[in-house]
Order: structure tokens, then C-alpha cells, then sequence
């Protein structure tokens, strides 16, 4: 009985960090719908912060306050992204935000081994609470008391900074209704910093508190990152008790869910997620989110097919492209085909994002679907390439259909999550089903018959095959369906009120994006002659999600644009430099600042703004556009 | 569609770049870890390797030509480690590949160099399955595998009284395959233990505190442990405060190489008995001079990776040099068999498997003067804890 107790306050330890995290989270997204990827990355440098700051100044009041200056500090450094980076980006396309965090935080990771070093740190353990107490026989550490002690002070804090200051009314009065606030003149500028400086606050401070137990890294960030995501969902966006509530929920199940089944950590919070979002679409706390006030309709230039002139540019430059294998070597033509796969996945998470307002934070899960299937085909059947590349992706295309069947009864960040769920319950049965997938050493010798097998070959199968994904999917999107599909996003009430099946058509849009997805990872899978859990791996997901939002979410040609700068780009960082996660986050967010709208995006704007200029077209309409900006 | 125009002239423009031909006076060696993701251990490795270079210039290069190694990072994934292995066959034309840390990169980048028939000499990757059930007449392993190093364990694992054992191994085939190559040797020679709890935590992700609580509450005897980096400074922290390790003997893979011993300061658990690299304790004269070589240069201690580096490029040059050719079938001839110096004293690529017998130190963890120390260390040779040559030919494919 005394080891379930210690059991028990063991698992409410490690959830009081969780919850500190996640709360900070929480309000950040409430109040500004940003969804900070670089949340991990400010609890990393809470960490750091404190570590060098504890080291320095010795005794009780050196540690702890410490402790607490290392936050402050990190939430002064919060303050400046906050004011510098994404004032600027506040009026961009939702998600946009995602995209400067995301640079950040590939920044952050090489930033911090220059100045720390590359060797795991040891901090010093917290004075006075360096031992354990007995509790009949069992140890509990007495940090681990304090820790338990202070996730609910914390959240009595903010219930009371929330319930009892006037800033604490108009924060939820902004995370109930932000434009409503802005109405009645509160000035949301400084809502929304001190807002962005409490939650990095938080982050710090869960940071911070981790060094007495934990090993200051360089990784530390993505280890705490999703699993703080998949806290917040699971609470309920914006729900602080939700966080709090969730984190226990997730910390007692994974302590005694080891003791039944060891293997267990690696996948239980995605399942408790999938369950939870699938039961409450909401989370444990969450309200429903009121309907969109704004018309993205009207917030982007309306989608057109290309002119007759556009169309013979696009030929030219496939022309070109197909003849690089005149002039370059094979690594230069193997490089194209990757940039080829990518942009394959590029169009078809961009059908799903932009076309049809559904952003998937797992599209990698289809992805690797149809590497596998791919694998298994040619591995385990011995089926000839041509055959493999067409039956690999019907694996993506099931995975869709199951998967999407389920996350279409979901919208915005909670669609996004449940994807994520679905995806990293798809990885880890790749990962841990050792017999069949061969678990993380992957499927090897996966490479394609004689005819596809020379660099200059396989670049134009890949070309061939992204140039009519491109084209099919183009021709879908001005198709009735897409104009349906499309309806569906800018409002599904309306589009409901006229007879369209909102979810019937966002999940054939779902399996449409799964199965193309599938045919990238089936390319994927012989352009590399090998198949890794990797391939259906969360960096991949936000990989197609960066290339997508760079090249202009609100665009029908940005993921094109997207994987190419993306890719290359990165295949060229990687190779030239070791510090291309710093170089490449840092050009990820100049992007940001110079393109807010991506980069087709932004193109399309300027060129917009000199035909209207030129022909003075209907000021009514401009002016709309304006407002709804 | 557009994109394609921007794509074609991108392309080009890295076409340019990579297409600097080859100087006949000079030998490439390529060469990929994992240099962002694991600093930690890839920062010494490169010392190690760089160190080699210019040992091996100085000395007048390999036979005449000077020596070259172009390194790239694979970041951690094995799709990025085959894009880095297809720029340095196909764009910089190099005679070998050479590295990897991870296993599945490691794996990846054997299956390339298979395809491809690229000669490639994994430095790291401790799978089994590379030299074994994945081998291939292209590829041949530096370090001692996962096998050879449990079969080293084992040895001195077998002697303690202790029958109830507990595992803690990270939740991925690294951690799998040490635990059920341990079990395995271990149950072979003390029919009489019993394994009374397995813990796997998600590699980088260890809940510490209920993993040390879960383990004490089977009450083992004694505990294996395969965690390594940041989870086992948290498994150390959480056993030390729960007195998890008191009264328990704890056998550890790797745990005493200065990488993962060094940042446990003065928490470091005495009296594991763990597999490493004591740096301070080696004194043979191969070792002194490499430590004081290294030393010299870098103003700073070698850790195991530094080794590994340096032993990596040694051993690479002293193939190229053998077979005086960049051809991979020659190189191949002349690896198979081949017996190289090394600052563990001389080591032999097997033909049979194309391992080397490079072993590793054994011994127990200490604590002095607030450092983790390798104490009573003895140097176990490669050669000795591999299995018969006929249970390897079961296991490898027919070339």
C-alpha cells in the first residue's frame, strides 16, 4: 500500500513540472492563438539561465533566488521576441506564428550548446531539500514534496491574478473573445506582451526547477515540447485548472501504467490524448471554440487557375527542370528528387491546410505509411517497383480513411492535435513492432527496379509524378468539390445551410491528402532504399508544415514554392555547416518578418498592389479587404 | 508550378558548387555523425579524427598523397545521412565513407554503401545486426558491439551473488538488444537468476522518479542498466535520493566513459561495475602517447569519442595505405585480416565479420574528491567475447 502512495506523489512530482509548463502555454494560446512551438525552448533556457546562476551565487538564497532571476530574465528575453518578432506578425495567416517560433527554436538549439558547451550539466541539488523522507519504508525524495506542494500554489496564483485583478479580467475576456476586448479600446499590445512575458515566465521557471533532478542539455526543449501541447489539449485549451488536471491525469497514468506495462511511456500520452479528444472534442475543460468571425474569403485575393501565360511559365520551367540531368551530377540530380518527394508532401498537406482549413501537425503519419507500405510490398512480397509505387500509398490511403474518419469531427488546434495523436500512435507501432518493421533500425535494401534506379531516372519519375500531383490537385481545387471544400472552410454553417456535407467532404479532402502523402513516402522510400520510423517522426510533420506556411498558407501554389526553397535550403545547410539548425531558424524568421504572408504570399500581394494601382480597380472592394485584415 | 523555374536554378547553382574536381595528390576520406544533435560525444570525436589527420600528413600522408577527410552532419536522421553519403561518393568523389554514431544511421548508411559498393567503416554504431543478421561485404565495425560488450559484462556479472535482477533500458534497439543479449549470457551461465522487472523508458525521456520506485518495489538484487546521457544523470539523481542503488549491485553499459561518467560529479554511485574509457589510468605506451598528443593540441582530456575518432581515421589510413588503391574491392582485400596499431594496442579486422577486435576497459565507478572515476579497470580485448565463427556465419548473409 505504501509503495502506491509513493507511487502516487512520485507521479504528482513530475506533473507539477508538467503543469508549470503547460500553463504558461495555456494562457499564451487563450489570449493570442499563438501556438509557441518555442515554449520548449524558453523551459530550455530557464534551465540553462538558472544553471549558470546557481553555479555562481552559493547558499540558499543563491539557489533560489537564482531560481526565480533565471526565469525573470528568460521572461525578459520573452518580452523582446514578443515585441520585436510577433507584434509584427500578429494580422498574418493563423499558424504564421507557429512558423517565427519554429525559427526560434531551431535557433535556440545550436545558441545554447556555443554558450554552454556541448556536455550534459549537472546542476547543484536544491539546499534543504537534498534528501528523501521516509513514508513507511518508501523514499520520497523531499524535492519531490515541494514540487507537489507548489504546482497547486502556482495554480492558486494565477486563479487569483486571473479572478481578482482587473488584468486578469480583460486575459480572459481576451481568450473568450480578443476582437470584442480590442472593440472596447483595451490596448492589446500590452495585453498581449505581459500576456507572452507570464507564460515564458512559467516556462523558465519549470526550466529552472528541473535542474536539481534533471541533467541541463540541449534537448531538453524537445522533450518537454509535446508533451506540454498534448497536456494543454487535453485540459482544454486556455484552461488553466485543465492543465493542471490533465497533467496529473497524464503523470499518475504513465507511473502506474509502468508498472503493468514498462514499454508504456513512450506512447501514453498520444493515447490518452486520441481517447480524451475523441470523447470531449474540447478537452477535459475546454469550451467550443465560438464560430470564426472573420471571412478568410475576403481576407486573401480569391484563388484563380493560372492564365494561359502563367500556364506556358509553368511548362517552361518544368521543361527546365526536366533537362537538369543534361548538365548536373547524381547528387545534384538525387537532391532534386528529394526536393520532387517534398514538394509531393508540400501540396498534399497544403490541400488539406489551405484548401480545406485543416491543419495536420501529423501529416508525416501517411507519409511513412506509404514508405512502409512500399517496404513491405518490395521486401516481404517482391513486387516489382511500378507496382510497389502504386499499391505503397493505398497504406496512407487506409491510414486516412481510419484516422481522418475520426479528426474531421474536430476543428482548429484540436484537429491539429488529434492528428499529432494519431501520428505518434502510427510511429510507435513502427517503432516498438520489431518483427515486422524492424523497430527503429527500419527496412533496409528497399532500392527500385533496374529502369528507376539511376540518379537521372529516379529524378524524372519523382519530377514526372510531382508535376501531375501538382496538376491533379489543381484541377481538384477549381473543381466543384474544391469550391465545396473551400465552402467548408470559410464557414460551415453556411455551408452546411446549403446542403453541403461538411464532413463528408473534409474527410474524402482528408484521404485525398493521406494518399498523395503516401505516394511521397512511397518515392521516399526507393529514393533512399530505406525506411526508418523517422519517416513518419513529428520533425517531419513540422518539416511540411514550415515548407507549406513559408511558401504562403493563404496561396495555391506556395507549397511548391515552400519545399523547394525549404528543402534545398536545408540539404545545403546541413551539408555546408554544423550549425545549420542556427543559420537555417535564423532564416526562417527573417522570412517571416520580410514575408508575412510566405512568400508566394507576400509576391502575390505586391504584384496585386501594382495591377490595382495601375488600374485603379474597385476601391469598395479594396477597402473590404482592408477591414477584414 | 512556378516553383519548378526557382528549383531548376537552385539546383544549378549547388551543381557548381560541388562539382570542384579531385586533386591527384590527395586522398578523401568522407566522413558523417551526427555533429548537431550529440555534441556531447561528436565535439571529442572530432578532436580525435583531426588529431589523426595531421599525424598521418606530418608523417608524409598515405603513401605520397595527402590526406583529406570531409565531414558532414547527418543530424540524427538516417534519410539526411544518405543525402550527406550520396554528396561525398558522388560530388566529392571520396576513396571511403567513414563514422556514424547512431545505429539506424549507422544501418542506413551500410545499406547505401552495399548498394552503392562504397567501402565504409562504421566508427560507433553498436547494433549488432551492422557487422551480423545486416552485415555486408562493404561495411566493417571500429567499436566493440553490443554483443562484445555484454559479453564483457557478463563475465564479471556472472560472479556476483546476486539471483534477482531488474533492467532499466531506454525503449529503443539499442536498449533492447543490450538487455536481451545480457539475459541471454547471463542465463546461460547462472541458469539459477531470476529477472524479476523490466523498466523501458522512452529514450531522452525518462520519468525517473516512478522508474526507480518501480524497480525498488521488485526488489532486485542486483540491476542492469543501458540508460545513458541525460536519463542516466536523472536515474542516478532519483536512485541516489529513493537509495535505490544501496545495498544493490548495478551493472552498466557504458557508464564509464568520461561522455556520460564526467557530468554525474559527485553524484556518481560508487561500485558499478560498467564498461568505459579510463583515460587516467591507461598506462601503456601507445595510450601515453596518444593522451599526450591529444593533450597538447586541444589543451583538454580525451574522452571515449576521441578515440573513437582518432582510431577511425588511423585505421582508415592504414587501409588505404594497404591497398594503395581507392578501389572498394581492393580496399576491402586489404581491411579483411588487416591488424592496425591502435591506443589500445594493436586491433584486427576480422574477415569473418568484418569487426574489429578493438575491446573496451571494465572496471568499477568511484567517487574522488567530487569525480566520477573508472576504478580497478582491466582492458578486455575484442577477440575474446565474440561468439564461435560458426554461429556467426548463421547469422550473416552469404556475401
Amino acid at each position: 500500500m505504501a509503495f502506491y502512495v509513493a507511487q502516487f506523489l512520485t507521479g504528482l512530482a513530475s506533473a507539477a513540472s508538467l503543469f508549470l509548463v503547460a500553463s504558461g502555454l495555456s494562457i499564451i494560446f487563450g489570449v493570442t492563438r499563438i501556438v509557441n512551438f518555442a515554449h520548449g525552448a524558453f523551459y530550455m533556457l530557464g534551465a540553462y539561465a538558472a544553471f549558470t546562476l546557481t553555479e555562481r551565487f552559493s547558499g540558499a538564497l543563491g539557489f533560489w533566488g537564482g531560481i526565480v532571476a533565471a526565469a525573470l530574465i528568460i521572461a525578459a528575453v520573452g518580452v523582446l521576441v514578443e515585441m520585436v518578432l510577433l507584434r509584427r506578425i500578429y494580422h498574418s495567416p493563423e499558424l504564421f506564428q507557429l512558423l517565427a517560433t519554429f525559427g526560434l527554436t531551431l535557433m535556440v538549439e545550436d545558441v545554447v550548446v556555443l554558450i554552454w558547451g556541448p556536455d550534459d550539466l549537472l546542476g547543484r541539488r536544491a539546499p534543504g531539500f537534498k534528501g528523501a523522507v521516509d513514508f513507511f519504508g518508501q523514499s520520497i525524495p523531499s524535492y519531490d514534496l515541494f514540487l507537489i506542494v507548489l504546482g497547486p500554489v502556482v495554480l492558486g496564483v494565477l486563479w487569483l491574478l486571473f479572478q481578482r485583478t482587473r488584468w486578469g479580467i480583460l486575459v480572459r475576456a481576451a481568450t473568450q473573445d480578443r476582437d470584442m476586448v480590442a472593440a472596447l479600446g483595451v490596448n492589446q499590445k500590452w495585453l498581449f506582451t505581459s500576456v507572452f512575458a507570464l507564460g515564458v515566465f512559467l516556462a523558465a521557471l519549470g526550466g529552472a526547477l528541473q535542474i536539481p533532478r534533471d541533467a541541463v542539455n540541449h534537448a531538453m526543449d524537445l522533450r518537454v515540447i509535446v508533451e506540454v501541447f498534448v497536456v494543454v489539449v487535453i485540459g482544454g485549451l486556455g484552461s488553466i485548472i485543465g492543465a493542471f488536471v490533465a497533467a496529473v491525469l497524464v503523470s499518475e497514468l504513465n507511473a502506474f501504467g509502468i508498472l503493468i506495462f514498462p514499454k508504456i511511456s513512450i506512447i501514453l500520452v498520444f493515447l490518452v490524448m486520441a481517447v480524451v479528444l475523441i470523447v470531449r472534442p474540447w478537452g477535459l475543460f475546454g469550451r467550443p471554440e465560438a464560430p470564426a468571425r472573420r471571412t478568410p474569403g475576403l481576407t486573401v485575393n480569391p484563388w484563380r487557375p493560372l492564365t494561359t501565360n502563367e500556364r506556358l511559365v509553368a511548362l517552361a520551367a518544368l521543361a527546365v527542370a526536366a533537362a537538369l540531368p543534361l548538365v548536373a551530377g547524381n547528387y545534384v540530380l538525387t537532391v532534386g528528387s528529394e526536393i520532387a518527394v517534398f514538394v509531393i508532401f508540400a501540396v498534399s498537406l497544403h490541400f488539406l491546410m489551405s484548401v480545406g482549413g485543416l491543419a495536420s501537425f501529423g501529416h508525416a503519419a501517411y507519409f511513412g505509411l506509404g514508405a512502409y507500405g512500399v517496404a513491405f510490398l518490395a521486401k516481404l512480397a517482391g513486387l516489382p517497383t511500378i507496382v510497389s509505387l502504386l499499391l505503397g500509398p493505398m497504406l496512407g490511403l487506409l491510414g486516412a480513411a481510419v484516422f481522418g474518419f475520426f479528426a474531421v469531427q474536430l476543428s482548429g488546434v484540436y484537429f491539429a492535435m488529434l492528428t499529432l495523436a494519431f501520428a505518434q500512435i502510427v510511429w510507435s507501432i513502427a517503432f516498438q513492432w520489431v518483427s515486422v518493421t524492424g523497430g527503429d533500425n527500419g527496412i533496409l535494401g528497399v532500392w527500385p527496379d533496374k529502369w528507376a534506379a539511376t540518379p537521372s531516372h529516379f529524378y524524372w519519375l519523382s519530377l514526372g509524378v510531382a508535376a501531375l500531383v501538382v496538376v491533379i490537385l489543381r484541377v481538384i481545387v477549381f473543381s466543384p468539390f474544391g469550391f465545396g471544400l473551400r465552402a467548408t472552410r470559410d464557414s460551415p454553417l453556411r455551408s452546411e445551410a446549403i446542403g453541403i456535407n461538411v464532413k463528408r467532404i473534409q474527410w474524402t479532402a482528408f484521404v485525398i491528402a493521406g494518399t498523395v502523402a503516401g505516394l511521397a513516402g512511397a518515392l521516399f522510400a526507393y529514393l533512399k532504399g530505406s525506411v526508418f520510423p523517422d519517416n513518419m517522426g513529428i520533425s517531419l510533420s513540422v518539416d511540411a508544415l514550415v515548407m507549406v506556411l513559408l511558401g504562403g498558407v493563404e496561396t495555391v501554389s506556395g507549397p511548391v514554392i515552400g519545399a523547394i526553397v525549404y528543402k534545398a535550403l536545408n540539404i545545403w545547410l546541413v551539408s555546408q555547416t554544423d550549425l545549420s539548425k542556427l543559420v537555417l531558424g535564423a532564416f526562417v524568421v527573417l522570412i517571416v518578418v520580410a514575408f508575412p504572408k510566405g512568400i508566394v504570399g507576400t509576391l502575390e500581394a505586391i504584384m496585386q498592389r501594382g495591377r490595382k494601382s495601375a488600374s485603379s480597380a474597385s476601391p469598395l472592394l479594396t477597402s473590404r479587404i482592408e477591414t477584414a485584415e | 508550378m512556378r516553383g519548378y523555374f526557382a528549383g531548376a536554378g537552385l539546383m544549378v547553382a549547388v551543381a557548381t558548387v560541388a562539382g570542384s574536381a579531385m586533386a591527384q595528390s590527395v586522398i578523401k576520406i568522407g566522413e558523417i555523425n551526427s555533429y548537431s544533435l550529440l555534441p556531447a560525444f561528436t565535439e571529442p570525436y572530432r578532436k580525435g579524427w583531426q588529431l589523426a589527420v595531421e599525424e598521418i600528413n606530418a608523417a608524409g600522408g598515405i603513401n605520397g598523397k595527402k590526406l583529406v577527410v570531409i565531414s558532414k552532419d547527418d543530424g540524427g536522421k538516417p534519410a539526411d545521412a544518405q543525402t550527406a553519403a550520396n554528396e561525398l561518393v558522388s560530388s566529392e568523389n571520396v576513396a571511403m565513407l567513414a563514422g556514424t554514431f547512431l545505429s539506424n544511421i549507422g544501418l542506413a548508411v551500410s545499406d547505401f554503401a552495399n548498394q552503392k559498393k562504397v567501402f565504409f567503416l562504421a566508427a560507433e554504431p553498436l547494433t549488432d545486426a551492422i557487422t551480423w543478421s545486416k552485415g555486408n561485404r562493404y561495411t566493417f565495425r571500429l567499436r566493440p558491439s553490443n554483443y562484445m560488450q555484454a559479453a564483457m559484462l557478463v563475465e564479471e556479472a556472472a560472479k556476483l551473488p546476486a539471483k534477482r535482477w531488474a533492467t532499466i533500458a531506454p525503449n529503443y534497439e539499442y536498449g533492447q538488444s543490450a538487455v536481451s543479449v545480457f539475459k541471454k549470457l547471463m542465463s546461460e551461465k547462472r541458469p539459477d537468476i531470476q529477472w524479476v522487472d523490466e523498466q523501458w523508458p522512452p529514450q531522452g525521456k525518462i520519468d525517473a522518479g516512478p522508474v526507480v520506485q518501480a524497480v525498488a518495489a521488485a526488489n532486485p538484487e542486483a540491476i542492469l542498466n543501458v540508460t545513458f546521457g541525460a536519463d542516466l544523470v536523472k536515474l542516478v539523481r532519483e536512485g541516489n535520493t529513493r537509495g535505490l542503488f544501496k545495498d544493490r549491485k548495478v551493472v552498466s553499459f557504458l557508464t564509464g566513459e568520461p561522455e556520460y561518467l564526467d557530468p554525474l560529479k559527485d553524484e556518481t554511485p560508487e561500485g558499478w561495475i560498467v564498461t568505459g574509457y579510463p583515460w587516467y589510468s591507461i598506462k601503456t605506451p601507445e595510450h601515453e602517447a596518444f593522451l599526450k598528443a591529444y593533450q597538447a593540441k586541444y589543451n583538454d582530456y580525451p574522452r571515449l569519442g576521441s578515440i573513437v575518432g582518432y582510431q577511425t581515421i588511423k585505421s582508415a589510413a592504414a587501409i588505404l595505405a594497404k591497398a594503395n588503391s581507392t578501389d572498394p574491392e581492393k580496399l576491402i582485400a586489404a581491411t579483411e585480416g588487416l591488424s592496425v596499431p591502435s591506443p589500445f594496442g594493436e586491433i584486427t579486422f576480422r574477415k569473418i565479420d568484418h569487426q574489429s577486435t578493438l575491446g573496451a576497459f571494465v572496471g568499477k565507478t568511484a567517487l574522488k574528491a567530487g569525480k566520477g572515476l573508472m576504478v580497478d579497470s582491466v582492458y578486455r580485448r575484442g577477440s575474446d567475447y565474440l561468439p564461435s565463427d560458426a554461429e556467426i556465419e548463421k547469422m550473416r548473409p552469404k556475401d
